[in-house]
């Protein structure tokens, strides 16, 4: 396309041709005020706001609009002479006179040096930018909005004024609303809401969580306009990079590898099923990832400690070990609840002025550093209270004053039955083996335990590999545990396979099974047979083999062999014989 | 002199071998009578090696391995807790008592249940006697016969 020379205050810039002067002047840098562009919607001319003079060499001027004035050669434009700042102040005072005083009138009106409006103000709040129409339009492609009536009557609306079945529930017209006279209602009005303290992202574009490698954002679908109606695609025009990709897909890609690590954590306890404690029943009551989610300042409520209603909090309880230590559910400890319920009590008496209840069974501070850190809590004032909470339960009439609920316990240090008032429950939930564990076991051929984490080699003597050569394993997947532990089973898991990998030659034991050939029937009976997949049927030659990289010379094959062409290298049938001929002679 | 059964045991090295050498290092006290052959896994038990055991003079051939989920080799176990009925029935076809044969988990830390175990089997085989050969008359409609088919 033909360029065209502008200047703009006195700085050149070639354009393409019937662009338009607002967009060039931004890439320049000069600062142009408007109440109406966006650079991914069409210009509209309707603020009056982005005024600004041309001039061609001839001594010819004009005031235009800039959003919407298209670049010819030699134009000339000048933003800051006094027919212009004399034409916005007018502009502005015209749409003031329209329009109740909303935050971003009264800036101008201070940054334009207007007083008092000649005209006055008006009541109604829409300054008829057509933005939200633009944006329902052109960029989330709803079409639920429009202008309606005509003259003084013009205003934004849906069709008939009706809920408009075309809306998507998008926000984008709300949000881009420079006076806020369109408000979603639920998004705008809404407080804080501990419904909202659900784990999963709600914005469109997120980042899986702060610390993640690769740190780079993605997109949620079920929240994403473009998904819905197929516009919007604002980040794709904006990223400079040209990163966004609609039709990316998750894709499988098969890699050779030489080991495995796996680290597949845990699942959180589900505490609904405990109906004792109202998980899900009572409004503050809420597990500890969520009072975690809570407490982070990127979080819903800032960082801020509060209650469904908003308000603060006067007395918290933290009850231990629920799903853990239980007969019904887990029998064994989670590890991390008593350190991280500590933790909450600090951070709750730090942020704010609520009494804190630990309701546990036991306290185990076991780790290095971790009991000083209990008594610090105590020092601080944080009461703890010896008896795991039994029951949660509204507080009656005389109780109301200290708290909305009750916890109920048996306090086993004085030997009583003691009902503790409270605003907010904190369930220290148990962590528990992913959903899917045993699934994973199968497909890497490795065991899992009564309680679903992955079995290792040895408890004591070989805590991170696994019954299969080159699988690894670290972290919460082989067994509750907090994060220092995680991080020196996830190192030794690193060294583990670094020293499988740089050794060049593998070691392999010396027993495992080998196919005579000459004896294989090729009945294939011995295939399904081995659990690590050792054994092949050679097509050609009609003959099983065996992997003596993979075998763990178990003997299920050769036990199974009915032509005995399977040998096991040592405990050979012959070897067994003997040891029976020996026991009996 | 009573009659002290001559019992031969396959132990899988990682559970039921284990489980006795810790019997032992406990100092427990079972019957001298079962002789343990140690295999790497119960799957790798070949009925042959029963079948061999009992034509040799064994009294009783005991085979004992992990707890059903807890194999080393993942599932060798099961494959020897599908084979062993069917031995029980193919001993029975040849006029041995089935229960000359049994089937047991012991795990490495269960020293006392391998004492247990061994105790008992030993007194079972001594409530059966001397295996005799050749005295039994196998009848293929027994209802016995067909239960485990």
């Amino acid at each position: 396309m033909a360029t065209v020379k502008i200047k703009i205050d006195g700085q050149a810039i070639e354009v393409e041709e019937g662009s338009y002067v607002l967009g060039a002047a931004q890439s320049l840098g000069v600062e142009i005020p408007t109440l109406c562009y966006y650079p991914f919607m069409s210009p509209y001319a309707a603020c009056r706001i982005c005024v600004v003079e041309a001039r061609n060499n001839k001594g010819w001027s004009k005031i235009v609009t800039a959003c919407n004035y298209p670049a010819w050669d030699g134009l000339e434009i000048f933003t800051e002479t006094p027919r212009v700042v004399n034409a916005r102040r007018t502009n502005l005072e015209m749409l003031m006179a329209n329009c109740a005083p909303v935050p971003l009138l009264e800036h101008y009106a201070a940054k334009f040096g207007v007083k008092e409006p000649r005209w006055g103000h008006g009541t109604y709040t829409c300054i008829l930018c057509g933005l939200c129409v633009r944006i329902c339009d052109e960029v989330v492609g709803a079409h639920a909005l429009t202008f309606v009536n005509r003259g003084q009557d013009r205003d934004v609306s849906t069709p008939f004024d009706l809920d408009s079945e075309a809306c998507i529930l998008c926000g984008a017209c709300a949000k881009y609303c420079p006076t806020g006279h369109i408000k979603m209602q639920d998004i705008e009005e809404r407080v804080i809401n501990h419904r909202e303290l659900n784990l999963g992202p709600n914005a469109a574009i997120t980042l899986p969580f702060r610390q993640a490698v690769p740190n780079v954002p993605y997109i949620v679908r079920e929240n994403c306009i473009h998904y819905k109606t197929g516009g919007c695609m604002i980040c794709e025009k904006v990223c400079p990079k040209d990163c966004i990709d609609y039709g990316d897909r998750a894709e499988f890609e098969e890699i050779e590898v030489g080991a495995v690590v796996l680290a597949t954590g845990f699942d959180d306890f589900d505490p609904t099923p405990m109906k004792q404690y109202g998980y899900g029943r009572y409004p503050n009551v809420v597990s500890s990832i969520e009072f975690e989610k809570m407490n982070n300042a990127a979080g819903p409520t800032g960082g801020k400690i509060c209650l469904e209603n908003g308000e603060e909090p006067r007395r918290i309880a933290i009850i231990h070990c629920i799903g853990s230590r239980d007969e019904n559910h887990h029998k064994y400890c989670s590890r991390v609840c008593c350190m991280y319920a500590l933790k909450f009590s600090h951070l709750i008496m730090e942020k704010t002025k609520a009494d804190v209840y630990q309701f546990y069974i036991d306290m185990r501070s076991f780790g290095k550093g971790y009991e000083e850190f209990y008594q610090r809590i105590l020092d601080e004032g944080g009461n703890v209270i010896r008896g795991k909470g039994a029951e949660v339960a509204p507080a009656s009439q005389s109780q109301e004053a200290e708290g909305a609920m009750i916890v109920r316990c048996e306090d086993t240090m004085i030997g009583k039955y003691r009902e503790v008032p409270v605003d907010m429950i904190v369930l220290c939930t148990a962590l528990e083996a992913r959903a899917d564990a045993k699934d994973m076991a199968r497909r890497f051929n490795i065991s899992t335990g009564a309680d679903g984490w992955f079995i290792e080699s040895h408890p004591k003597l070989a805590p991170v590999s696994t019954s299969t050569e080159g699988i690894f394993l670290a972290g919460v997947c082989q067994g509750a545990k907090d994060i220092p532990d995680s991080v020196a089973q996830g190192s030794a898991a690193a060294a583990q396979v670094m020293r499988l990998l740089c050794q060049g030659e593998v070691l392999m034991d010396a027993t495992y099974a080998e196919v005579q050939d000459e004896l294989c029937s090729g009945c294939k009976i011995c295939n399904d047979m081995c659990p690590y997949h050792a054994i092949d049927f050679d097509p050609e030659k009609k003959i099983s083999h065996i992997n003596s990289a993979l075998c763990k010379a178990c003997g299920t094959c050769v036990a199974a062999c009915p032509s005995g062409a399977i040998k096991g290298r040592h405990f050979t049938d012959e070897q067994i014989y003997a040891q029976i001929e020996g026991i009996l002679s | 002199m009573s009659f002290e059964p001559r019992i031969v045991g396959f132990l899988c090295n990682w559970c039921s071998y284990t489980g006795a050498d810790l019997a032992g290092t406990a100092r427990m006290h079972y019957p001298p009578n079962v002789t343990s052959i140690r295999v790497m896994c119960s799957g790798r038990v070949d009925p042959a090696f029963i079948l061999d055991a009992f034509r040799r003079g064994a009294d009783g051939v005991l085979i004992c391995g992990c707890h059903p989920g807890d194999c080393h080799y993942i599932e060798g176990n099961y494959k020897c807790m599908r084979r062993m009925p069917l031995t029980q029935l193919l001993l029975q076809q040849l006029g041995i008592d089935r229960n000359r044969m049994r089937l047991e988990w012991v795990s490495a830390s269960e020293g006392g249940r391998f004492q247990e175990v061994i105790t008992e089997f030993t007194e079972q085989i001594r409530a059966l006697g001397p295996l005799k050969l050749h005295d039994y008359n196998f009848d293929p409609n027994a209802e016995e016969v067909h239960q485990h088919v």
